[in-house]
């Protein structure tokens, strides 16, 4: 508790654009700004499933166009968390914010009057599973689409190529678009299930464990497609693969039994940690 | 120990190995004999059914068995031989002769015949009854029953109250068939006062089978995996569009199986039906003489278990009988089985197309 306090303390509101503690030394990112835009703001965020508490006095600031990771032992909140960014907690009886918000462009998503439908379309997810629907790989990506009316099928066929496209499918599928979904590897679901997350255009990517089953060629596809994302998209990652995070995140946040331990550049995380705990969990000494 | 003939995993007589050739013999003789229970009572129903419903002539099937109402038998002597005919056949029969035997400036002649209540003639009026009975009790149960099973699987907060519903549902499954006709009765034919008519007949079938039909749509709604519903929501559809696009669709093979067999259920029922909605018999078929459209939902019908039921136990039994009541039910047993075929068929088809 008081490991959080004290970053937590450190993430004073008067620095906005620089979320957490900044060692001396914090080398530049391995690619684009280390510092960008707060796009997602969390501010002391408990979070409860019953009576069950699973965040505790979460605050952490996920810049805009960049890929922020959560990593951490297996029920460390992580996941709870991204779910709390798209309020797909809401579908879980008896899940409620305890204290805290959770603010997108400064909107407290966690308002009376926030229309979820609008957020979830803002605030896309890529599940640990892949899901693709039982259905072609043309009608998975055009789902969102059509949800949203569109009807017009040169509209629709642009989006898919875009999407598919952005999602590095393409060339794998164009000759077979009316075919299964399901038909494909398990890679190039993942990748489909992420086409039919861009084709809606949000402005955010969640991804859980993104790669959890996928094997390494496919993951390295995925890792890869994640750094293309950056450009246009932010993305925030929950991945049980340190090196995983290590390889595609710009800023990692190392929880611990529902705690937010440590939040830095990805680097900084990796070489040269702040706290003892998440350097031991970086090292493999536990977790 | 070590005698020549014996090893090391020398099998011995034992109490252990005999109660163990025991119990076996014991299941394997249970089995058998619901086998021979079961080849006996669909044995004899085929045999001596096939007597009403096939025939030796061209076309070999008896289609005035499937196509022409009840009627009664006429057996006399004439001109030395024994005669049996149907009601019409005979009228028409005693006319030509009484017509001929004027032309000729004789006397008519006098025909003694025998009746015999509903042993000739077909069933068809039961078929049509039957159909009418369950496509539009199905129609009730299912639209009442995936609404219900939709709002307690994909809506309702699973709690309390929702497991409460649940065990008023299996409590209902558990409610004997003639309490249903009572109810139906009470409540449709008096109260409501619908009189014994379709309507009545397919609100209490409907009510029958409804157990079944909300029991099995939330384990096919519950066998959709999450991660449909996930995606879906994730992409911005509201819980209705989800269900409609991600959930329904792959929950309606199931729904539709165990709907089918619901199907043989809601057509085999007699006590639902019998205070509220059966006739024992009825000249007219279902559409005629309809003065208005609210008619036809208001007249009683002929139905095939009902009329299994009145031809074996409300006339008297004779020789002629056997073969209305045998071949009704082999004719019962032919529906129920197509019934069953093509629940197997729709299955295996809705199967290969929405698999996951």
């Amino acid at each position: 508790m008081s490991a959080i306090r004290a970053n937590a303390s450190m993430d004073s509101p008067k620095t906005p654009l620089r979320p957490h503690s900044q060692p001396p030394q914090t080398p530049e990112g391995k690619a684009g700004p280390v510092v960008g835009t707060t796009l997602i703001d969390i501010e002391n965020l408990d979070f409860l499933y019953g009576a069950t508490q699973a965040l505790y006095g979460i605050t952490l600031k996920v810049p805009e166009k960049q890929v922020t990771a959560f990593i951490g032992p297996s029920g460390c909140g992580k996941s709870t968390l991204l779910r709390c960014l798209n309020r797909m907690n809401d579908l879980i009886d008896g899940t409620r914010i305890g204290a805290g918000s959770i603010k997108i462009r400064g909107v407290d998503i966690y308002r009376r009057d926030v229309e979820v439908i609008e957020l979830r379309k803002r605030v896309g997810m890529v599940f640990q599973k892949s899901n693709p629907f039982p259905k072609s790989i043309y009608e998975n990506v055009t789902y969102g689409l059509r949800l949203q009316g569109v009807k017009d099928k040169s509209r629709l066929d642009a989006a898919v190529e875009k999407s598919l496209r952005g999602a590095a499918l393409w060339d794998e599928v164009k000759d077979r678009l009316h075919a299964s979904g399901l038909g494909l590897s398990g890679g190039q679901q993942q990748r489909l299930c992420i086409a039919r997350t861009i084709a809606v255009e949000p402005e955010i990517i969640l991804m859980d464990e993104p790669c959890s089953a996928l094997d390494p060629i496919a993951t390295a596809k995925v890792e890869e497609l994640i750094h293309e994302l950056k450009v246009n998209y932010t993305i925030v990652i929950v991945t049980h693969n340190m090196q995983q995070a290590a390889r595609c995140s710009d800023r990692t946040a190392f929880f611990y039994l529902g705690k937010l331990i440590e939040f830095a550049p990805t680097r900084t995380i990796f070489m040269n940690p702040a706290n003892p705990q998440t350097e031991a969990y970086v090292s493999g000494r536990f977790g | 120990m070590s005698s020549p003939d014996t090893h090391l995993f020398q099998a011995k007589p034992s109490l252990g190995r005999s109660a163990e050739s025991m119990i076996f013999w014991i299941f394997r003789g249970a089995t058998y004999l619901v086998l021979a229970c079961g080849a006996f009572v669909f044995g004899d129903i085929v045999f001596k059914g096939s007597r009403a419903v096939f025939q030796t002539e061209f076309p070999f099937i008896n289609t005035v068995f499937f196509t022409e109402a009840p009627e009664s038998l006429y057996v006399f002597e004439y001109g030395g031989e024994k005669r049996e005919m149907g009601d019409r056949e005979f009228r028409a029969f005693r006319e030509a002769e009484t017509v001929k035997a004027a032309g000729e400036g004789r006397k008519a002649p006098e025909i003694k015949a025998t009746s015999y209540v509903y042993s000739a003639g077909g069933i068809f009026p039961a078929i049509v009854g039957t159909v009418l009975l369950v496509v539009g009790s199905m129609t009730i149960a299912l639209t009442l029953g995936v609404a219900s099973a939709i709002y307690l699987n994909e809506y309702a907060r699973q709690g309390a109250f929702v497991r409460f519903v649940r065990l008023a549902i299996l409590n209902l499954a558990g409610v004997p068939s003639i309490v249903f006709g009572l109810f139906g009765m009470g409540m449709f034919v008096i109260f409501l006062g619908w009189n014994v008519s379709l309507l009545a007949g397919w609100f209490t079938l409907a009510f029958m089978v409804l157990p079944v039909v909300i029991t099995a749509s939330e384990e096919s709604l519950k066998s959709v995996p999450m991660g449909f519903r996930e995606a879906s929501l994730a992409l911005g559809a509201t819980k209705w569009q989800t269900i409609r696009k991600a959930v329904f669709p792959y929950a309606l093979p199931g729904i539709l199986t165990s709907s089918i067999l619901g199907i043989a259920r809601v057509a085999g029922e007699t006590a639902p039906i019998m205070f509220t909605a059966a006739f024992v018999v009825r000249d007219k078929l279902p559409w005629e003489d309809l003065g208005s459209i609210s008619d036809f939902f208001f007249q009683g019908v002929m139905a095939l278990p009902y009329h299994i039921y009145v031809v074996s136990s409300k006339i008297p039994q004779n020789e002629y009988t056997e073969r209305v009541q045998y071949g009704t039910a082999f004719v019962f047993l032919l529906i129920v089985a197509l019934i069953a075929t093509s629940s197997i068929v729709l299955r295996s088809k809705l199967r290969g197309r929405y698999k996951w």
